[in-house]
């Protein structure tokens, strides 16, 4: 609307009050910019903690769910040293997307467990066959028990689980090549934590 | 090698882009002048060069090449052709290299076409179309390169989300898109104006067609995404007010009030810097629209192609962009000399007062969109719908329908509202102003508890309806010029959206029930039973399809078939509502799961009148159609009189 | 108004009068905005949240959090369900008529919109964490990733 002033002023006759007016988009886009800028770099998603974090694992005992490693139980967490427990499925495309960051995280010496999501054996070894399988361990969840117990309601989601099997932290969708150190530092954390 | 060739072209295109720009800067200089010759051909080329780069695209998705990246995520070799093809823009990549053809192809148009407009200005407009271009050329090859190959090709491709796999939405983004980057012809077109300070009606002549189009399809764009989404998300909603549906609606709005100021500017030489500072907004709107979209930064039922860095990317083409054309405004808009005086009472101050009042409307609609993220800044997470919106917009769209009503009838430069001869003219308007008092009081005496937006929406459309006929009165209908025609059909289209929108909130019934097979239930005027459920089968679903009878006040009975969809790879499940339409309204059933005693759940509308919102959409954008139709013509005309003319004095001559 | 021709105001009075008109519009259209927004924005609220700092009864907002297990009830009339809302410190009872969303079941995730009244949430529509038509970017601070599934099943 500003730019109605501009539209009817003449070029004899500037008065400085509508040259000021002149400013506003200039000023109005600079506003809008910073909005935007703000918003970008402050996803909304960092600062707030699941209501899941700081408990301790529910209870289960879930089956193995590929021939060649063992199913997972919640005592595999009480052992003393943090883990990773990584809900993921065959089906699932972020799934494959984050295989590298895990297998980097597993050669980084943080022992990873998974949890399939509503898979079949079949599909579940073609997809360790394509993706690699940094798994110490992977446990079947055909009833999404374990998952919604743990408050994922999605996969891929990674939780980092101290020594004495609490949930120290979740971290939500494909880890990306710049989540690995952050996860890393998360794992020690919980190791120091879980030692004291 | 198609996919070499694709990226070849596009290097090309880029190349050509850049030399549009250094050329058309480098003309603009006196000592330059040698130059300006070489804009036009370039402009062209790059146009044809970037065809080529999308035609090579849509070779590779016809093909399903396997060895190309976004082949791979975003087709299968056993898709329908027409997905095949839709898969070219159904993702991020593809969508920005349409983005650039659809620039580029327009550029070239202009370059080819427009001789009216003084050389310097068009050698302006040209430099800004490649600058703008030239932005997202880099984007498109630094950090979304469509042809990417992949190391090794894969056995199959990711496919498509069956939901994806949808005709309407198949083709409602490009024509969003046509829309959005003719703004950005208008964009350029302000730009040129600015740089020679030629701003004036051989500007605004040149600008119109490319406004006008774009709008057209910004209208059926919006027209057809509001279906799209009542008939596919069962809510049985027309408009949520999304994100996505706002970034569409927004330029849209400043386009609409370019439109009109456009030709104030042609035909009266008023309203300068309004309508370049109006050009500037409307593509601006367009961008914030993409960047809100793409970066995820706001939630939406749309939400496609989410990721942070493009997000940056586009934020810092719309800080280079829009930031440099109002700087440019600002310095410019000063020296820009005042264009014609109007009288209060005119044509022009009509048109002055909708342009504000869509100015409000578009200030209300962006500050309520991005609210939140102002809130978020904060930490306090709000969301804002239709009790925000719904009021505030209408508190600037009623006094703009009021005077979108006496508009068309006034004069231009000055008018008068009293005498015997302007008592001929305002009769019928004080006959339209009666019909809408007759409809305000008859829908409060007979209908109760109707909200005041409705009720005001329901009595200002017919009223509204008659008085944007009343441009034709008196006119020889046969001889009336098609833009005329185009107005009248416009505004008609708005008062019969209006009538469609009033109706579906004032009167709409809806029944929830869980019913038992053979139970039956009254929906307002019509009587459904549920007679069975069957299970069916679909390429990639199983689903469980009702069988509904519907008669409406006891009329033949209608056969509906709503089904709940079950997919299984990926797993998912749809309800595919059923729809039955009649001149005066629609039947909306949507099933929903069974209930543990055995009963369906199942949810109905009878929604008066709301086809006619569509209806009117689609109105809108045939007025507009008009309106460019007989424009092309008359150009055409005039073209062909020039040679006939031409021709002539080559034979006197001889 | 009514003499023709002399009434065109001379340029600097037209510019004023336009100014103005302009201007007022503007600042109309921000304080309605701001106005309109301090009453209508509906505000996201955990079961804590309510617990702590009860809105208003009538006012629109929205409720986020796991429908506890147990608590999922079926009314005779088979359409209104009530369950109860909780992010594992509060608990807030909601009621619901309608078609629940795909993969509402006990355990998900959910945002309600709706308002509180006598103590129970009354929602209007619900919005299940895994209805993959939407994904309110509220629910990404809690326990979310259907934006990355959604995208990745669109692939």
């Amino acid at each position: 609307m500003a730019a109605y002033e501009a539209g009817t002023m003449s070029q004899a006759d500037p008065k400085p009050r509508l040259r000021l007016a002149l400013w506003l988009p200039l000023i109005l886009f600079a506003a809008l910019f910073a909005l935007f800028v703000h918003g970008l770099t402050n996803p909304a998603d960092t600062n707030v903690a699941s209501a899941f974090v700081g408990n301790p694992l529910p209870q289960f005992d879930l089956p193995p769910a590929a021939a060649d490693r063992p199913g997972l139980a919640t005592r595999a967490f009480q052992t003393g040293k943090p883990k990773l427990l990584n809900v993921f499925a065959s089906w699932c495309v972020p799934c494959a997307a984050e295989a590298p960051q895990l297998a980097a995280l597993a050669q980084a010496g943080v022992e990873v467990d998974g949890v399939a999501i509503h898979d079949q054996r079949a599909d579940l070894t073609r997809f360790l066959a394509a993706n690699g399988n940094p798994y110490a361990a992977i446990g079947r969840d055909d009833q999404r028990a374990v998952q919604l117990a743990i408050g994922s309601s999605g996969v891929p989601e990674t939780y980092v689980i101290d020594g004495r099997g609490v949930i120290r932290y979740q971290h939500i969708g494909d880890i990306r090549p710049e989540d690995v150190p952050k996860l890393l530092a998360r794992v020690k954390d919980a190791g120091k934590g879980a030692g004291s | 090698m198609i996919a070499e060739v694709g990226l070849a072209l596009l290097w090309l295109a880029a190349a050509l882009a850049a030399l549009q720009l250094v050329v058309g800067a480098l003309a603009l200089r006196p000592e330059g002048r040698a130059l300006a010759g070489l804009v036009r051909p370039v402009a062209v080329m790059q146009g044809l060069l970037v065809m080529g780069a999308f035609a090579a695209l849509v070779m590779l998705f016809v093909t399903t090449d396997l060895s190309v990246k976004l082949v791979v995520d975003n087709s299968h070799s056993a898709k329908p052709l027409i997905f095949k093809i839709a898969g070219t823009w159904g993702n991020h990549e593809g969508s920005m290299l349409l983005w650039v053809t659809i620039m580029a192809v327009a550029g070239a148009f202009v370059a080819l076409i427009e001789r009216r407009l003084d050389e310097a200005t068009l050698t302006a407009t040209l430099a800004g179309q490649a600058f703008i271009s030239l932005g997202f050329y880099v984007f498109l090859l630094i950090a979304s390169n469509p042809f990417a190959r992949l190391a090794q090709p894969a056995d199959e491709g990711q496919g498509l989300n069956p939901l994806l796999q949808d005709i309407g939405l198949a083709f409602h983004p490009p024509t969003l898109y046509v829309g959005y980057v003719g703004l950005s012809i208008a964009f350029s077109f302000a730009i040129g104006a600015l740089v020679t300070r030629n701003v004036g009606p051989a500007f605004a002549r040149a600008m119109r067609p490319w406004v006008l189009g774009a709008w057209i399809f910004l209208t059926l764009g919006i027209t057809a995404g509001s279906y799209w989404a009542y008939y596919t998300l069962g809510w049985g909603g027309w408009w949520f007010w999304d994100p996505v549906e706002n970034a569409s609606l927004m330029p849209w709005l400043a386009a609409t009030a370019l439109l009109h100021s456009v030709s104030v500017l042609q035909s009266r030489d008023a309203l300068r810097a309004w309508t370049v500072m109006l050009g500037v907004v409307a593509f601006s709107m367009s961008m914030v629209g993409t960047f809100l979209v793409r970066s995820g930064i706001l939630t939406s039922v749309h939400a496609f192609a989410v990721d942070p860095q493009r997000g940056a990317f586009i934020l810092a083409l719309l800080a280079i962009d829009i930031g440099g054309a109002l700087a440019l405004f600002t310095l410019r808009a000063g020296t820009v000399t005042e264009g014609k005086r109007f009288g209060l009472v005119s044509r022009e101050a009509a048109l002055v007062f909708n342009n504000v009042m869509l100015s409000g409307i578009l200030g209300i609609v962006l500050i309520g969109t991005l609210y939140p993220l102002l809130t978020e800044a904060y930490g306090v997470k709000v969301s804002v719908g239709a009790p925000y919106f719904n009021p505030a917009a209408g508190m600037f769209a009623f006094p703009m329908f009021v005077v979108m009503a006496v508009g068309p009838l006034l004069r231009w430069r000055q008018d008068r509202l009293s005498g015997a001869r302007s008592g001929r003219r305002l009769w019928p308007l004080a006959v339209c102003l009666a019909l809408v008092l007759a409809v305000l009081v008859g829908v409060e005496l007979t209908a109760h508890g109707i909200a005041l937006l409705p009720a005001l929406g329901l009595s200002v459309a017919p009223g509204l309806l008659l008085a944007s006929l009343l441009p034709l009165r008196g006119r020889n209908l046969r001889r009336t010029p098609l833009p005329v025609w185009g107005m009248v059909v416009a505004h008609a289209g708005i008062a019969v959206a209006l009538f469609g929108m009033a109706s579906e909130s004032a009167f709409s019934v809806e029944r929830l029930a869980a019913l038992s097979i053979g139970e039956a239930r009254e929906v307002g005027p019509w009587r459904v039973s549920l007679d069975g459920m069957m299970p069916v089968a679909g390429p990639n679903w199983t689903a469980l399809e009702a069988n509904v009878t519907t008669r409406y006040a006891g009329g033949t009975p209608v056969q509906l078939h709503p089904r709940a969809e079950t997919f299984t790879n990926p797993p998912g499940t749809r309800n595919e509502s059923a729809l039955e339409t009649r001149w005066n309204g629609q039947l909306y059933v949507v099933l929903g799961e069974q209930a543990e005693d055995g009963r369906w759940q199942m949810r109905f509308w009878w929604k008066p009148f709301v086809p006619l919102i569509w209806l009117g959409g689609a109105l809108v954008g045939l007025g507009g159609a008009l309106a460019l139709l007989g424009r092309v013509m008359s150009d055409i005309r005039r073209l062909v009189a020039k040679d006939k003319i031409a021709w002539r004095r080559m034979r006197q001559g001889r | 108004m009514t003499t023709p021709s002399t009434t065109l105001l001379k340029p600097k009075h037209q510019r004023l009068v336009l100014v103005l008109f302009a201007l007022a519009a503007l600042i109309g259209a921000g304080l309605l905005a701001a106005f309109a927004l301090s009453r209508q924005a509906s505000y996201f609220y955990i079961p804590s949240d309510i617990a702590a700092h009860p809105p208003e009864p009538g006012r629109a907002v929205r409720l986020g959090g796991m429908v506890q297990k147990g608590t999922l009830k079926t009314m005779p009339d088979g359409v209104t369900i009530h369950f109860i809302v909780t992010d594992g410190k509060a608990r807030v009872p909601v009621r619901f008529s309608g078609i629940t969303p795909d993969l509402f079941v006990e355990g998900s995730g959910v945002v309600a919109e709706g308002r509180m009244e006598d103590g129970t949430f009354v929602a209007d529509n619900l919005l299940a964490k895994h209805d993959e038509k939407y994904v309110p970017r509220e629910m990404k601070n809690m326990t979310e990733s259907d934006a990355k599934q959604v995208v990745a099943q669109t692939q």
